[in-house]
């Protein structure tokens, strides 16, 4: 049997790495049963596109168009589309739609059709629900108030409106009143572009609960995990702090949800995992008989929620839902953590779990930071312990937002010292990414639960729990003396070393030793499914303040990969591939891997990737305990996971360990700016001219040595955070202000080259050096190398620049040296090559270059952190010979999610994801990439064009491009006339700032195929770019900033009429098979 | 404090009544439900460790007892909490006015995979004052406490627990024989329309057959299913009766978790311990008809062996527990009798199995409608 699984693409907000998780658990289920699984997915950076996942893996655009082809070619008897997230299901309804399966006798495994359509249709899952006597929140579409107030008559206030097809529910909002509703609705109905408003109960404050269930074909049903959220209803699931199991539900209401969400799975039919959520009254008091409740939505498939469940629980919901779909019954599947029990129980923990979102709003400060239903979030944190208090102490830690733990308070708040205050003020029950923060400075202020209760909505069992670990550091830590006892219980309650030494006046590492010497040490206690009952075998471990430790040292060999942490922008899910492969390599060598990690998303945490699996903060307070309980003297790998380990590098050999490969000095050496400046002098290795200051006088000063522009940064950072290009001195003062808010005083200035920008990836052994490839980036120098197109082979780099690279990229790795991972940008201008930064890790494009070229970078990297050489492992030195194909890695952005954010492209990074066009040439992979990415233009249509002064010139070609591609120019006055001056038909549009929205309403006609806009630099900004930027991204028209972007989209547009290849991965690296397949 | 019959001692806070207690050592691994556990007659005779480690935290209230009192003999919890709810009372409060003691502060996983490798253990609560913490004379005390604690037969457990008769509902007539009821066994008849007249323990089968009931549930209850030969006796006729009956004229019989060990001892088979129990409502029961598995919730020491059921009972293996294989139910071939070994009732637990009580109120209507 052959079965078709549909990834989930790239890494968006709302879609992330989880699906990594279940893809890859999914085709290890499957090829378990000896069932051969054919993969198609755009994502490189993935461990299900991993050679050996599964058995053929087509790195392709997920389009109906290539699907149909894998199809037409590989001919598979079935097709599981509920592990690709919502992209694999709705590809999955339109190839039914369009008759593809029937055609090709394609079986959808699993879920049926008409259960996802059932589901995934609200109206129809309404009227589902109301036959089966489940309640749905009343609701209503209307065109006019009139008919929204009639509707409020029938049901009563709070109401919520959301418009119809607007974007993050822009316009619509809460009534309480009819005068209210009124006003909301008329605007509501204004702001749709169809008039259309949806008027539905408000829940706003409600409990909010999920449930992970699941059904086999037989009508068995379990429920897997049941979580809470803490941020009632009006937080997105995904953006709420969530708790697992529930934590103020009696066993009376737990059971009234699972049996209505057993019932509706039933329902529904469902065959594989399922998640229903949930609205339940938050102020009954239980004994008053059954608790009111509203079904708030399901999603017929494995989601973000169920990876949370599965890492919460232990059980493998991705895995066992596979086998569901193929037919196996729940209690056929083994249970492969008890390993003697089955798959059909329902799992029972003794621990609580706290999940965290990470937002990027670190990155994107002008960024509406208030949460609602649409999800902002990118990435999470998740941690376990016995109580509450220390599990949410911990998961804060995993946050890893520098300097912003449990005592943090914004500057803004120093004035309000009066804790009812404060709570009147800074508290809502609109809630904001800080709004934990916000609650924890009330209570110390003195705010009440109640009060805090009644501003939040949020359940006082949760409030007073904070309120325990408030009181607790003000009244019993603040000031005093640590003993035995208060050490004791302070850790007990989840109080990290850090801040009980900043609580009492002593230094972190005092703390340890303290507790060291007291014996106050967690013990690591299993995740097992099932609270003990039995003896499991699974190797995951929490750490805990309790009596009994259940994780004995592992016999050596034995080493430590240090994880990734929490997505967010500038370190993705590549890291946690490296890592997973890093755990795999060591497997491999016959070295046990212990992972640390603290994302419940990834493939890295799953209970099978690594020998061990230590769910916990990647802190020095951690990972020094991680390294005692296993005895001391551990090897350690710290090049795998992003900044993250790499930042803990240098403190690995204080805390008992040795970190294995590159050294922490050589590290230091090549992330310190300064210190690598002197070092890449002295070798004579060409850098941008710059300096580093901690003043603005001392900035000024080298910025006019140097000339403008200039790039200004803080040292030390990733993903270019807090970093701009400064045109002139006014710049450089408005960022200096900045800059100091951001972290890290010193600020680095660069002189901005303005070239070609080329990136590589190599391992040393320290001797010699094998440079992978060398990625070229489509946009020049100053757009973020995450945010850039990057292409293999490099189209443009000439022999003699070529051997330049490697020969500095050789120097570089011998001289730091480099004994593992090296990534090198530079830039290439006029014969000349500057290096720009050097990591000294695993990066970003590692996986994608271990896909394109074949070398397994991280393999390679292990068996040198191990000892071994590249010879010894059978590799050379130099450059790696490129072969016949040509890839292209596009980023993917969010914006869509994130309103207020300028898309525009510069050296921050903001893209979240990325995808890869592979081809036998520069073109068709070109424009798989952009239809990968989602930034091809519709084929025909009007294309505006509006760029700053400075770019007019350049923008020739591109109006040109798009011309004679047919389509049709509108432009404002400046571009028209310079179209005009080609020859080039132009329609002239009134630009916003001359009092037309006339621009806006072009984007949104559905009428624009692309929108060419480059910011005008300066002081600010620009307004109407920003608003020309943002109406594109809403109405899903690609919006192109950088014009070598643009021109890179024309010339794929040419290429697009020429035909594209779809083939297996495999097949690009060996010329002669795709050429036969035509 | 908490010595357990192996030697070990287990230090914590005290909450609930301050008096000592001593006991069997079960452990529960519902994460909702305490009250329902702490309220079940069937844990008479017992201390409950619960694997969840934060217990309380809903309070307790009316509609989630399962009898008039907690019979638990102690609750050994990781942390208690107090309640968050609105018109429920503290935990602490309703065991103090019990007079229950309760154990907090404990690694309770630790003493749960002690129990596991061990089996059943005997186990004494002390209350002892702060300034004896952790002392080796009170150590020793409990350890021989618990040696000392009588063996669940020795104790009067189902005398103990049955409550005396009375009457609920309307329609159909179902006798109880109360061993040590749950609540919701009578609130699932009742709602599906049954009259319910419960009968002590101490009844004897004349007496049911007398009130000329249209069905007989034989309840859950505590102990060893041996130890009360009487009601076994009990038992014999009841079923004597609905054999003789035929199908003619039925007599519909549920039997739950120990009133299906009474039915297994009545027919003749033999009951044993099971090596730790099963407590919890998480446990798969496979339908041997149907192969459908279904969650269930459950709570007993013994089980009825298999292989000892006579093969001239008219009885069979309705259901088997998925993970040790274990006799989860009994059908008669030709009658209407069926017995469970979990709880159909759920509280706590999975509410997915009230159909059973379905099946017997069509039973018992369909007797009626016979008549
Ligand atoms: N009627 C409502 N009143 C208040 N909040 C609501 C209501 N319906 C949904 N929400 C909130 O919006 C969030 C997202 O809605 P949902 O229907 O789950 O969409 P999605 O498919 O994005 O998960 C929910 O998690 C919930 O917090
Ligand atoms: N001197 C420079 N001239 C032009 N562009 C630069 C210069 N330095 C950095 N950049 C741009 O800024 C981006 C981010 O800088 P980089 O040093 O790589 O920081 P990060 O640590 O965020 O990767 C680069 O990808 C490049 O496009
Ligand atoms: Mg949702
Ligand atoms: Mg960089």
């Amino acid at each position: 049997m052959k079965v078709l699984l549909i990834g989930s693409g790239p890494i968006l907000i709302g879609q992330a790495a989880e699906f990594d998780y279940a893809g890859t658990q999914a085709c290890r289920a499957l090829r378990e049963e000896g069932i051969t699984t054919v993969l198609v997915n755009s994502n490189p950076a993935t461990i299900m596109t991993d050679p050996g996942v599964a058995d053929v893996t087509y790195i392709e655009p997920l389009t109906v168009e290539v699907l149909t082809r894998v199809i037409e070619r590989e001919r598979p008897d079935g097709l599981l589309a509920t592990l690709g997230g919502q992209t694999g299901l709705n590809l999955a309804v339109q190839l039914a739609d369009a008759g593809v399966l029937e055609r090709y006798g394609v079986r959808l495994l699993g879920t049926p059709l008409d259960a996802i359509r059932k589901a995934e249709d609200r109206e129809a899952f309404k009227r589902l629900l109301i036959e089966i006597g489940e309640p749905v929140p009343e609701s209503t579409t209307a065109h006019t108030v009139d008919e929204a107030l009639a509707f409020a008559d029938t049901i009563g206030f709070p109401l919520v409106v959301r418009p119809a097809y607007t974007l993050g529910g822009t316009g619509g909002g809460f009534a309480y009143d009819r005068e209210q509703l009124a006003t909301v609705a008329g605007r509501g109905i204004a702001a749709s572009p169809i008039g259309q408003v949806l008027v539905e109960r408000s829940l706003v404050g409600w409990k909010e609960l999920e449930y992970e269930v699941m059904r086999d074909g037989a009508g068995t049903c379990i429920t897997i995990c049941n979580m809470e959220n803490i941020d009632p209803m009006g937080v997105h699931t995904g953006d709420s702090i969530v708790v697992a199991p529930s934590q103020t539900l009696s066993d009376k209401e737990y059971q009234q949800l699972r049996t209505a969400a057993l019932k509706i799975i039933r329902a529904l039919g469902i065959e594989g995992g399922c998640n229903v959520q949930f609205a339940m009254h938050p102020e009954h008091a239980p004994g008053d008989g059954p608790t009111p409740y509203y079904v708030i939505e399901v999603n017929p498939r494995v989601s973000r929620s169920s990876a949370l469940a599965s890492k919460a629980t232990g059980y493998p919901i991705a895995r066992v839902a596979a086998k569901i779909a193929i037919g196996k019954r729940l209690a056929d599947i083994p249970n492969a953590v008890t390993k003697r029990t089955t798959a059909a129980f329902e799992p029972t923990l003794d621990y609580v779990v706290v999940k965290i979102p990470r937002w990027p709003f670190d990155k994107f400060r002008t960024a509406d930071r208030r949460l609602g239903t649409q999800m902002k979030a990118t990435g999470e944190v998740m941690a376990i312990d016995r109580t509450f208090e220390a599990a949410l102490q911990k998961a804060l830690r995993s946050l890893e937002i520098k300097g912003q733990g449990l005592l943090w308070e914004s500057p803004a708040w120093t004035g309000e010292q009066d804790g009812a205050a404060f709570a009147e003020r800074w508290l809502s029950t609109t809630a904001t990414d800080d709004r934990l923060w916000r609650i924890l400075a009330a209570l110390r202020r003195g705010a009440s639960v109640d009060l805090v209760h009644e501003r939040t909505g949020i359940d006082r069992w949760f409030l007073r729990r904070m309120s325990r670990i408030v009181r607790f550091a003000e009244d019993e830590l603040q000031g005093r003396t640590p003993t035995p006892a208060l050490l004791r219980r302070a850790k007990r309650l989840g109080f990290s070393d850090a801040d009980i030494a900043v609580l009492t006046g002593i230094l972190p590492t005092d703390v340890r030793g303290l507790r060291t010497q007291w014996g106050i040490v967690p013990v690591y206690k299993m995740v097992d499914t099932c609270a003990a009952e039995f003896e499991a075998v699974t190797p995951y471990f929490y750490s805990t303040y309790e009596q009994e430790n259940e994780a004995e040292p592992l016999p050596k060999p034995r080493a430590i990969v240090l994880g990734s942490g929490p997505i967010r922008i500038g370190q993705g899910i590549e890291f946690d591939c490296c890592c997973v492969q890093a755990s795999a390599s060591l497997a491999e060598r016959g070295v046990a891997a212990i992972m640390v990690n603290s994302n419940p998303e990834t493939v890295s945490t799953d209970f099978d990737a690594s020998a061990r699996l230590y769910f916990e903060p990647l802190d020095e307070e951690s990972i020094a305990s991680v390294i005692a309980n296993e005895g001391g003297n551990v090897d350690v790998l710290a090049q795998f996971g992003g900044q993250t380990a790499l930042n803990l590098a240098d403190r690995i050999d204080a805390i008992g360990g040795r970190v294995q490969g590159t050294t922490p000095d050589a590290i230091g050496l090549a992330e310190d700016r300064r210190r690598f400046h002197e070092f890449a002098d002295a070798l004579g290795i060409p850098q941008p001219p710059g300096g580093t200051a901690d003043s603005l006088a001392e900035a000024s000063r080298i910025a006019s040595g140097i000339g403008y522009p200039v790039l200004v940064r803080p040292s030390y950072v990733l993903g270019g955070r807090g970093m701009e290009i400064a045109y002139g001195p006014d710049d450089l003062e408005r960022y200096f202000g900045h800059a100091l808010e951001a972290g890290t005083g010193r600020v680095l200035v660069d002189k901005y080259l303005r070239g070609r920008e080329v990136e590589v990836d190599a391992v040393s052994d320290g001797e010699r050096t094998l440079v992978a490839g060398i990625m070229e980036h489509i946009e020049r120098a100053g757009v973020h190398s995450g945010d850039s197109f990057a292409a293999y082979p490099a189209p443009n780099v000439l022999p003699a620049e070529r051997d330049e690279i490697v020969r500095l990229t050789e120097t570089i790795a011998r001289s730091l040296p480099v004994k593992g991972l090296l990534n090198i940008q530079f830039i290439v201008e006029g014969g000349r090559v500057w290096v720009l930064e050097v990591n000294p890790r695993a990066s970003r494009t590692v996986p994608f270059l271990t896909k394109v070229t074949g070398v397994p970078l991280v393999r390679l990297a292990v068996a040198i952190a191990g000892g071994s050489t590249l010879e010894r492992e059978g590799y050379p030195s130099g450059l790696w010979p490129s072969g016949d194909l040509v890839a292209l890695k596009a980023p993917v952005f969010s914006m869509a999610k994130l309103l207020d954010v300028d898309t525009y492209l510069g050296p921050e990074m903001k893209s979240t994801g990325e995808v890869m066009g592979v081809d036998r040439t520069f073109p068709p992979a070109l424009w798989k990439s952009l239809v990968a990415a989602g930034l091809a233009p519709a084929p025909s249509g009007k294309v505006l064009v509006t760029v700053a002064d400075k770019d007019k010139a350049e923008a020739e070609q591109i109006v040109e491009g798009f011309h004679w591609l047919g389509y049709e120019i509108v432009a404002t006055s400046g571009t028209a006339a310079l179209c005009r001056r080609l020859g080039v038909p132009v329609s002239e549009i009134a630009k916003l700032s001359e009092g037309s929205d006339a621009i806006l309403r072009l984007v949104r006609s559905g009428q624009c195929a692309a929108v060419v806009n480059t910011p005008t630099f300066g002081k600010d900004i620009d307004r109407d770019g920003f608003l020309i930027r943002r109406a594109a991204v809403e109405a899903r028209v690609p919006c192109l900033t950088s014009l070598d972007t643009a021109l890179a989209v024309v010339q794929a547009l040419r290429a697009s009429a020429v035909s594209y290849a779809v083939a297996p991965l495999s097949e690009y690296r060996q010329p002669e098979a795709v050429a036969a397949a035509g | 404090m908490l010595g357990l019959e192996d030697g070990s001692t287990w230090w914590g806070e005290a909450f609930g009544d301050a008096t000592n207690a001593s006991g069997e050592v079960v452990f529960n691994t519902a994460m909702t439900g305490y009250q329902e556990v702490a309220s079940d007659a069937s844990y008479n005779g017992q201390i409950v460790v619960m694997t969840y480690p934060l217990i309380g935290s809903y309070g307790v209230f009316a509609r989630a007892a399962e009898s008039r009192i907690p019979w638990v003999e102690a609750l050994v919890v990781r942390e208690l909490e107090a309640t968050c709810r609105e018109g429920t009372t503290e935990l602490d409060a309703y065991l103090r006015a019990h007079g229950v003691p309760g154990l907090a502060g404990i690694d309770t996983r630790a003493l749960v995979r002690r129990l596991r490798a061990q089996g059943t253990v005997r186990g004494a609560i002390l209350q002892v004052p702060p300034h004896l913490a952790g002392d080796a004379e009170v150590a020793n005390e409990a350890v021989a406490k618990a040696r000392a604690t009588a063996a669940l037969a020795q104790r009067p457990l189902v005398v103990e627990s049955t409550a005396s008769s009375r009457q609920v509902g309307a329609g159909p007539k179902v006798a109880l024989l109360d061993t040590g009821v749950k609540e919701n066994q009578i609130r699932c008849l009742v709602d599906r329309g049954a009259t319910v007249r419960t009968f002590p323990a101490t009844a004897t089968a004349r007496d049911v057959l007398q009130w000329a009931p249209d069905g007989i549930v034989i309840s859950n209850g505590p102990g060893d299913p041996a130890a009360i030969p009487q009601v076994s006796q009990n038992v014999k006729i009841l079923l004597d009766a609905a054999v003789q009956r035929g199908p003619a004229r039925p007599l519909p019989i549920l039997g739950i978790c120990l009133g299906h060990q009474l039915v297994g001892r009545a027919i003749g088979a033999t009951t044993s311990r099971l090596p730790f129990g099963h407590h919890g409502s998480n446990h798969p029961v496979r339908d041997e008809a149907t192969g459908a598995v279904v969650i269930t919730s459950q709570n007993h020491e013994f089980q009825v062996d298999e292989a000892s059921i006579p093969s001239t009972s008219g009885f069979v293996v309705s259901s088997r527990n998925l993970n040790d294989g274990s006799v989860e139910g009994l059908r008669h071939r030709t009658l209407p009798i069926r017995t469970y070994q979990y709880h159909p009732e759920g509280a706590p637990g999975p509410r997915d199995n009230e159909p059973a009580f379905d099946l017997f109120l069509a039973d018992v209507r369909a007797a009626v409608a016979r008549k």
